[in-house]
């Protein structure tokens, strides 16, 4: 690359004004409320005043006001935000929408999300990087049970900064006493709520009172305008800056020789908090290990010090194993490190959550396997009540105990956003499904070590002069699972192998007879399953299961549990009609009669496999021939020797 | 110390790119060759300093991109060390597709959308990054910074996924590819104080100087060479004009000014009471004509 032209400093630029523009800071906020609050006229009347809208963008406005808008004769600033053509005809808006305007002082992000109910996932997304929120309230109507639920989650995503714009005040002929109610009202609930900074603030936005400048309809009021105050609020980074060191590593940036003919090993990541010196020591986590910094490096040169907001790499003086993923920290300050977790979680997708079932957790730069296990409540968010719960649905919220598949460094949600924030992906749809906050671990991580045992599952396995594993048969009901697992077993037993058949009949009517049908009772069916699997192969067998195992999510959990090669997944493939052909258990006469609920072909998916090991087709093979060629297999696979 | 709002955009914007090569297996940068690409590529070395960009950059040529820009694309690809591929749509190439004849909607469609779905199909790139700015357009304001796109690149605007704090999900499925926009919470502002700030090259048509240009339907074309038909009557007249928005040359509209340099260009930005999409045609053809075009696969 050609070495670049050094940038100007601030200082370095000529123009005054410029030098203004180029130097100031930014502000990201969010407002709740909804259309009826006035939101989108708050909004549009900021961008106005703030002449962030150009000519082409207002004549438009006008064109689209008359077209669909609302107030015949007037600027319609909702259709501003209403960006997508769908929405526009339903009237609504239905998902974040970000915007942009800026005065002398500060760049501002809006992020503009929906006040109704079913849209706690916006808001939550749209909060999720606010340094403050603007909450809306109508001065006819005073606080409402949205006020509460918006005041609650701005409480949860831990914004620091919260503003509650009284508005249509002119509806109130700007009645001092309105006013102070609703700021009463308030203040007593934000205190309930833990909310640290609260200012209340008398708007009209249609006419544009104290939006820029103090209302002469409002000579009661002292307090800022709201232009005012999110011109000078303190954003967080003051905060963070006094925190220590935390650095998510993004990516270990490797040259081997450079231009110096040097090899080049840095740690390029965001710093979350806190700030780094060349020659600090710092620690790698979870391994712990310290080094000191040897170079904070840029593309315009190297750094001395490096601060919270910068995306930076760096090198260290040893050669200490870093990988994407850990967290870089202070070294006398590191953060905490467990594998168990008490969390606050905001389920976001259609499919509801299904604890037992596995769900990939990305936490800064890492991405682990989480397990839900157990929910312990969800929140009512109009009330704060706490429920008893089974399940979340989209945009419920709830509070419960997480188990990783290996421990983390973290920090508390309401300490550090990044370093206590996560997402859960679906290992199947990959969505994003759920966002959640952590909130303390529970230390049993630290408390319960695994007892290292001498006599291994390979020397179990050894001793009975085989391998273990898990056959893991799946279809439908009346495939021909048991049948077919059951000439396997005994062509296996007749082979003198050790081996073990896990089916209804041993597993519903004992372990998991308090399970019904429902999604929530088979996912948690087959993790049972699963781990008396692992048990058992842990004790050397080979583990036949015949369940229907209808979720490839669930599969691929127990799949998981195994060693590399230890799982061998067998499709017993029968097309529907086939196997309600057979109903060998009349099971789906009853189902389609409807004396039978949640039966898996009928009013329940079946998720069929997309590699299995071993693919038999049951119409073309017999179950004899099927059970010779899986133990053809297990011999071409090395699992059986004669 | 306090960072400024372009220091705080530059951390993200490199944060962005970061998160996408490490979760991704096939990353490409597509390189318009107007500012906000030129931004992009500028960060895309912050990003991966001392080590050069891990990925191609990738032109969707359209042909009738003007003179200075071609050669701006050659220098720039030439000094950043990264592999250029430029990719010119074979149908539209053999049919002589062109703004004159066939409008503006055709010409897009065959040079842009479908070039690029070839190109990113031809070379099986599973992320590509753009300069896209939310602040831009209505539809792009809703957009995800990680936009995923099916196997046949269709955008669905209604099945997002949420973007939460600065987690971005990039797992996808086989066929499926991301658009990643690292400039999504840049404004027109922004990019030109950085451009200025960080000394990075531009084309020179972004500074205003006397072009031949005809005045047609109200916009300003210039004529920068012998492809494009005059129409009765039309004569090319010399002006100071200069060009906020920058495309294939008979679609982009130019304006007149005396801006010649940054501060000068900055401080016209800052007066200025028309949006940049003003001057570009291809926006103009129907209502939420951006929102339908992208979701046919157009960036």
């Amino acid at each position: 690359m050609t070495a670049q032209a050094t940038p100007l400093t601030a200082e370095q630029v000529g123009d005054a004004n410029i030098r203004l523009r180029v130097t100031r800071s930014l502000l990201r906020f969010n407002t709740c409320g909804s259309v009826d609050d006035g939101k989108s006229t708050l909004i549009g009347r900021l961008l106005y005043e703030s002449k962030a809208l150009f000519d082409d963008q207002l004549a438009a406005l006008a064109a689209d006001s008359k077209r669909v808008g609302t107030r015949p004769g007037e600027l319609d600033y909702a259709l501003l935000l209403d960006g997508l053509s769908a929405e526009r005809e339903q009237g609504i808006t239905i998902d974040v929408a970000y915007r942009f305007f800026s005065t002398d002082k500060r760049n501002f992000i809006v992020a503009d999300t929906p006040g109704h109910e079913q849209y706690t996932r916006n808001m939550v997304t749209g909060a999720s990087t606010a340094d403050l929120s603007v909450i809306l309230v109508d001065a006819r109507k005073g606080m409402l049970v949205q006020t509460r639920r918006h005041s609650f989650l701005v409480s949860l995503l831990g914004i620091r900064h919260v503003v509650v714009v009284v508005n249509k005040m002119d509806l109130v002929e700007y009645s001092e006493k309105v006013f102070r109610d609703i700021e009463t009202e308030y203040r007593k609930f934000a205190a309930e709520l833990g909310l640290p900074a609260v200012t209340v603030i008398p708007v009209s936005a249609v006419n544009g009172d104290n939006i820029i400048s103090p209302s002469t309809n409002t000579p009661w009021y002292q307090g800022p305008t709201l232009m005012g105050l999110l011109d000078s609020v303190d954003v967080d980074d003051s905060r963070l800056q006094e925190q220590p060191l935390r650095l998510p590593v993004q990516w270990v940036n490797r040259i081997n020789h450079d231009s110096k003919n040097l090899d080049f090993r840095g740690f390029a990541g965001t710093i979350v908090s806190g700030r780094v010196h060349k020659g600090d020591t710092i620690r790698a986590q979870p391994s712990g290990r310290t080094s000191k910094v040897a170079r904070i490096v840029t593309f315009d040169g190297d750094l001395e010090q490096a601060i919270v907001g910068q995306s930076i790499t760096l090198t260290l003086e040893d050669e200490i194993d870093i990988s994407r993923g850990d967290l870089i920290v202070k070294a006398d300050a590191p953060a905490e490190v467990s594998d168990q977790f008490e969390a606050t979680v905001v389920w976001m997708n259609e499919a509801a959550l299904l604890p037992g079932r596995s769900y990939l957790m990305k936490i800064g730069t890492k991405t682990v396997t989480a397990n839900i296990a157990p929910l312990k409540y969800k929140i009512n968010v109009n009330n704060l009540q706490h429920l008893a719960a089974n399940t979340l649905e989209l945009n419920e919220i709830g509070v419960v105990n997480l188990q990783l598949d290996r421990p983390i460094a973290f920090d508390p949600y309401q300490v550090n956003r990044d370093t206590g924030g996560f997402i859960l992906i679906d290992r199947m749809s990959n969505d994003t499904v759920g966002a959640g906050m952590l909130r303390f671990a529970l230390r049993r991580a630290q408390n319960v070590h695994w007892q290292a045992l001498d006599v291994n599952k390979a020397a179990r396995a050894a001793i009975k002069g085989q391998k273990a594993c898990v056959l893991w048969y799946t279809g439908l009901s009346g495939a021909g699972k048991s049948t077919i697992a059951n000439l396997v077993d005994k062509k296996l037993y007749s082979m003198k192998r050790h081996t073990y058949l896990l089916d209804g009949d041993n597993i519903r009517h004992g372990l998991n007879k308090d399970l019904g049908f429902t999604d929530v009772d088979r996912v948690e069916n087959i993790r049972r399953i699963a781990e008396v699997a692992k048990l058992m192969v842990d004790a050397g067998l080979i583990v036949s299961t015949a369940f229907i195992s209808p979720f490839g999510s669930e599969r691929l959990t127990a799949r998981g549990l195994m060693a590399e090669g230890e799982f061998i997944e067998i499709f017993v493939d029968t097309p529907l009609g086939v196997a309600e052909q057979r109903d060998p258990k009349g099971l789906y006469k009853k189902a389609r009669r409807g004396d039978l609920k949640n039966f898996t072909g009928i009013d329940s998916p079946y998720e069929t496999p997309a590699k299995p090991e071993i693919h038999i087709d049951t119409t073309k093979l017999s179950p004899e021939e099927a059970a010779q060629s899986i133990v053809d297999h297990l011999r071409a696979r090395g699992l059986i020797e004669d | 110390m306090k960072l400024t709002h372009l220091h705080r955009l530059e951390a993200e914007s490199i944060h962005i790119m970061r998160e996408v090569i490490a979760e991704t297996e096939h990353p490409v940068m597509l390189y318009s060759i107007g500012k906000d690409s030129s931004v992009m590529l500028h960060l895309a070395k912050k990003a991966f300093y001392p080590a050069p960009p891990p990925f191609p950059l990738l032109h969707v040529d359209t042909t009738w991109k003007f003179k200075d820009m071609y050669a701006m694309r050659d220098r720039v690809a030439q000094e950043s060390g990264m592999d250029l591929i430029v990719h010119v749509n074979p149908e539209a190439k053999a049919q002589n597709v062109n703004p004159f004849t066939h409008g503006s909607v055709v010409h897009t469609d065959m040079w842009k959308t479908q070039g690029l779905k070839q190109a990113l199909d031809k070379y099986k790139f599973d992320a590509a990054f753009g300069g896209g700015r939310r602040d831009e357009e209505k539809s792009r304001a809703k957009e995800r910074v990680l936009s995923f796109r099916s196997a046949a690149h269709r955008w669905d605007p209604k099945n997002q996924r949420p973007e939460l704090w600065r987690l971005y999900n990039a797992r996808k499925h086989r066929g499926e590819s991301i658009r990643v926009f690292p400039l999504s919470n840049w404004t027109e502002q922004d990019v030109w104080q950085y451009i200025y700030l960080e000394k990075i090259p531009i084309v020179p048509l972004y500074y205003s100087k006397l072009r031949p240009v005809v005045e047609r339907d109200g916009t300003l074309i210039m004529v920068d060479d012998d492809r494009m038909p005059l129409r009765p009557g039309e004569k090319p007249m010399m002006k100071k004009v200069r060009f906020r928005t920058l495309g294939c040359y008979p679609l982009s509209g130019a304006v007149e000014s005396q801006a010649e340099t940054l501060p000068e260009i900055i401080e016209e930005m800052l007066k200025a009471r028309t949006s940049e999409r003003e001057g570009r045609m291809i926006d103009h053809d129907a209502t939420a004509s951006m929102e339908k075009k992208k979701q046919e696969g157009y960036f």
